[in-house]
């Protein structure tokens, strides 16, 4: 009798630690992801906080973590420096024309890629695959060159025309999207009489269009995001994106004016994060489909 | 599949975006590396001149110094914490979707609203970083402003945008079978040896992936170093130094060889990658 009183007590006692290390690792868990998160908002809420502030608390020693006065002021002086409306804009056109091609052009390449045979296509892929390898520096001056010559630079045309060629990591992401499907889907629409452009535009784009959702919005990721390719290209205060307006606002002589310019910079990210999180379904999907753009 | 000319009508277009977006760019750059053009007047043909300057360029190897010590230590930084923060956002989590949102969010915001906010964050006397020091007493260091914490000021902006990995690990680990790990406990294996014998094969080529595209954007790395700078040339990268001899000093001849030297690097290092794959990376 004792001793099963003791043998159940030691596992009492071992199930009640065990149980104990596990409270604390859960604990512990979640106390490493909450501070994690905390790092991963602490600059939007600095930029948030920073474009509310007064001059005199910009500038305190210590630093104000949380202001008593807010002011829109840096949002007024701010929008004096660089319209940023204006600017952004100037990217939604760019954006929208590019996404466009972009996305349909990508979807007719892959089309073809995905749903017929001829001559030649296995090259043709292969260099595709090779060309994604590629970084676009090698072929970043020859190109301007050639624009410029066009006397096509200081335009919006060698950002937006590229894309009407399609893009070759999107190809490649609606290539399988396309091979999942079987044929039958072709077959009966040509024994009704349809043509293959019909049956692209009428049949898969309509299937696709998940996965057109997902590459376009990383195609107006992209062009919100680059400054190298607008940097080359546009040289007019006018035609400036958002991302040439911050880079000249950032850059520019004498004492840094840190509120309007975490006002103009919360300006230009606003976009992007409600982007986010409302599409952030098909950034996952996208991501889990073919593990392009980690 | 349909055997039809017209599959061939469907692919045309990028056939041509090829032929002039890529060959013609690439066949000219290879000429162009070889003459003195300066955008104005005609190109001189110079041969392997600029090649020959390039390797004997003190800014050349500083900068390709600057961006080599930042992928070396940058590039394995971000995969470790992309990895743990997928490690522990796999363990059924409650509200893993807000979690997932928050890390990758730094991945998505990229450019150069970003990099301006990591200069005011860095900044000695008002910034973020600093002020966050104070608490504790300590007496932060100058950041961009002082040479030997340039380095430090663009590891802790990769490790913040380290988030980007995270949705494709945690697919690759959701993808690693449960009995796997359940014939391990039964046969006494600890977490440690757990994660080292069987979640870390199983997720390897993913890492691999994360491994490559990190290595080539290393070397790309533009915007932020465009903005943040960093005193003594520290923070004078590779492809900065590129686009300031092509589009400030207008030497697009030099440049170019530039970029060729940039892309055999690249290529060299994934082939050298894809060598060493056979020896970690896990395949079926």
């Amino acid at each position: 009798m004792e001793n099963s009183q003791v043998v159940t007590n030691g596992i009492d006692k071992k199930m009640r630690h065990y149980r104990l290390i596990r409270i604390l690792k859960k604990v512990l868990l979640y106390l490493v992801l909450i501070l994690g998160s905390i790092a991963m908002l602490i600059p939007f809420y600095w930029m948030i906080i920073t474009s509310f502030k007064t001059e005199a608390d910009i500038l305190a020693y210590p630093i104000v973590w949380f202001p008593s006065e807010f002011t829109g002021d840096n949002f007024k002086r701010a929008l004096d420096v660089v319209p940023m409306l204006r600017f952004m804009g100037n990217t939604v056109f760019i954006a929208v024309l590019k996404i466009f091609g972009e996305v349909f052009i990508s979807a007719a390449v892959a089309f073809g890629f995905a749903r017929f045979k001829f001559k030649g296509k296995n090259i043709l892929f292969m260099i595709l695959l090779a060309t994604m390898m590629l970084p676009y520096e090698v072929t970043m001056i020859p190109t301007f060159i050639i624009w410029t010559n066009l006397g096509l630079s200081n335009s919006y045309v060698p950002l937006i025309l590229p894309a009407y060629f399609g893009a070759a990591s999107f190809i490649f992401f609606l290539k399988m999207y396309f091979e999942t499907y079987p044929r039958d889907y072709e077959e009966s629409a040509l024994m009704d009489g349809a043509n293959y452009l019909q049956i692209f535009i009428k049949i898969f784009i309509p299937l696709a269009k998940p996965a057109l959702i997902t590459i376009g919005l990383w195609a107006f990721m992209g062009t919100w995001n680059d400054l190298l390719g607008q940097l080359i290209y546009i040289d007019d205060t006018a035609k400036y994106t958002v991302q040439l307006g911050l880079a000249s606002f950032s850059n520019m002589t004498g004492e840094v004016l840190w509120g309007p310019l975490m006002a103009a910079s919360f300006m230009a990210l606003v976009p992007i994060v409600v982007l986010l999180l409302f599409a952030q379904k098909y950034f996952v999907e996208g991501v889990k489909m073919t593990g392009i753009k980690g | 599949m349909t055997k039809s000319r017209a599959g061939f009508y469907f692919v045309l277009p990028w056939v041509l975006g090829f032929a002039i977006f890529t060959i013609v760019p690439m066949l000219s750059a290879v000429y162009i590396s070889m003459t003195d053009w300066s955008i104005v007047g005609n190109a001189g043909f110079i041969g392997i001149k600029n090649y020959k300057e390039l390797f004997q360029s003190k800014d050349f190897y500083h900068s390709l110094w600057v961006t080599v010590r930042y992928a070396i230590l940058a590039v394995p930084l971000t995969i470790i914490t992309s990895l743990t923060i997928s490690v522990l956002l796999s363990k059924n989590i409650r509200g893993v979707s807000v979690y997932r949102v928050i890390y990758y969010m730094p991945a998505i915001v990229s450019g150069v609203a970003v990099a301006v906010v990591f200069k005011w964050i860095l900044d000695p006397a008002n910034g973020l970083l600093n002020g966050f020091l104070q608490l504790f007493k300590i007496k932060g260091p100058n950041w961009l402003y002082d040479p030997d914490w340039v380095l430090p000021s663009y590891l802790i902006m990769a490790i913040w945008g380290a988030g980007g990995g995270i949705l494709t690990y945690l697919a690759a680990l959701k993808d690693v079978p449960k009995d796997l790990y359940e014939s391990a406990e039964i046969d006494g294996a600890n977490a440690f040896q757990k994660t080292l014998y069987i979640t870390m094969p199983l997720i390897s080529p993913i890492i691999f992936y994360n491994l490559v595209i990190g290595i080539i954007s290393a070397f790309r790395k533009f915007t932020d170093a465009y903005i943040l700078g960093g005193i003594g040339k520290e923070g004078d990268f590779y492809m900065v130094y590129l686009y300031d001899e092509a589009f400030s000093k207008y030497r697009m001849g030099y440049a170019t060889a530039l970029a060729w030297v940039l892309f055999v690097i690249i290529l060299a290092l994934t082939l050298f990658i894809n060598i060493t794959k056979k020896y970690w990376v896990h395949s079926n």
